[in-house]
């Protein structure tokens, strides 16, 4: 291939990403608690920058503050894409100070987790207006109609946000992916397991394809 | 003898307000302990912000928020779009999560448990 030509495709692929994509985008990673939101998010960060984002736990609500790692580069072994990802705190829509007992929490623990789990429910939901697509995770052990689910989704799809669903805790033996593929048909479904790597890749490569193109309308 | 009220809204009654004036009008009856079934539900705007609404309000004493469930509206195909065509929220149920309870969801029924502390 001749110098001009290389340099035509270049103009002409940089023109193509100026209409059709962005190479860096926000990536928020979304669901009710206790889904593996952390567990993924630092997974990710781990395996592409070596670090970590924060603690997971079985205590629901244990990610209370919207955490970001900037600039981790994503590769599909054909396309890169360089994101900041998000690990919001669970959406919910009641908190009881009463469920922390449960895990062995005092009286007094317990009231500031749930005080601050409402501040987060908060900032979650604020931060849809600023990332460019989201990764809605839903644990597939679960039933997947639950109404924090379909309210983020239809607040990403209100959006046009790109949305990548993944059904996470597929390495448990009470898991059913296909329940979620079949509660949402027209949305990207990825099986996985943030805790084991198990089908992690599929994951990035369908991230790298699904937020490549960033189409966003002001809802 | 004391019950729980249950109250069913036509989509007349919310149709002629705001966003905030319906949740602030939720938000007041729920907070009074009753439970409302909406012909019509909200939009996914509204039902995040009626989530913002509720975490601001939950105090741990009197109230710990909302139990709320609907359907998924359906898809609107890119011709409806361009119509102006949007699919009306659906059906929608929402109480106290100290006296409402789910017991079973999924695409075609939702079935509830309301409690009578």
């Amino acid at each position: 291939m001749g110098i001009f030509q290389k340099i035509k495709n270049i103009s002409l692929a940089k023109k193509l990403r100026s209409i059709f994509g962005k190479k860096h985008v926000k990536i928020g990673i979304y669901g009710p608690p206790n889904v593996g939101k952390t567990t993924l998010a630092n997974r990710i960060v781990r395996d592409w920058s070596g670090d970590t984002l924060g603690p997971a736990s079985e205590i629901p609500h244990e990610t209370r503050r919207a955490k970001t790692k900037e600039n981790i580069t994503v590769n599909d072994g054909g396309s890169s894409l360089t994101v900041d990802i998000i690990d919001t705190p669970g959406i919910a829509t009641k908190i009881d100070y009463h469920d922390f007992l449960s895990y062995g929490l005092s009286e007094k623990k317990a009231r500031r987790r749930a005080k601050e789990a409402t501040e987060g429910v908060i900032e979650a939901i604020r931060w849809l207006e600023n990332v460019d697509g989201v990764i809605l995770l839903m644990d597939c052990t679960q039933n997947p109609f639950t109404q924090v689910n379909i309210t983020i989704m239809g607040n990403l799809e209100a959006r046009e946000l790109p949305v990548v669903i993944a059904a996470n805790k597929i390495d448990l033996d009470q898991s059913s992916p296909a329940t979620l593929k079949s509660a949402f048909p027209q949305h990207d479904v990825i099986p996985i397991s943030a805790l084991t790597g198990y089908n992690i890749d599929m994951l990035y490569s369908t991230m790298v394809q699904r937020f490549h193109k960033r189409k966003r309308r002001a809802a | 003898m004391t019950g729980v009220n249950v109250n069913l809204i036509s989509q007349q009654k919310l149709e002629g307000l705001s966003s905030q004036e319906k949740i602030q009008y939720i938000l007041t009856e729920i907070e009074k302990g009753e439970i409302l079934v909406l012909e019509k539900g909200l939009t996914p705007q509204e039902q995040t912000q009626l989530i913002e609404k509720t975490m601001s309000r939950v105090n741990p004493n009197k109230f710990i928020g909302i139990e709320m469930q609907g359907y998924m509206s359906e898809k609107t195909s890119w011709l409806q779009k361009i119509l102006g065509k949007i699919h009306p929220p659906r059906m929608t149920v929402i109480g106290p999560a100290d006296k409402l309870k789910t017991i079973h969801k999924d695409s075609t029924m939702i079935k509830t448990q309301v409690i009578n502390k």
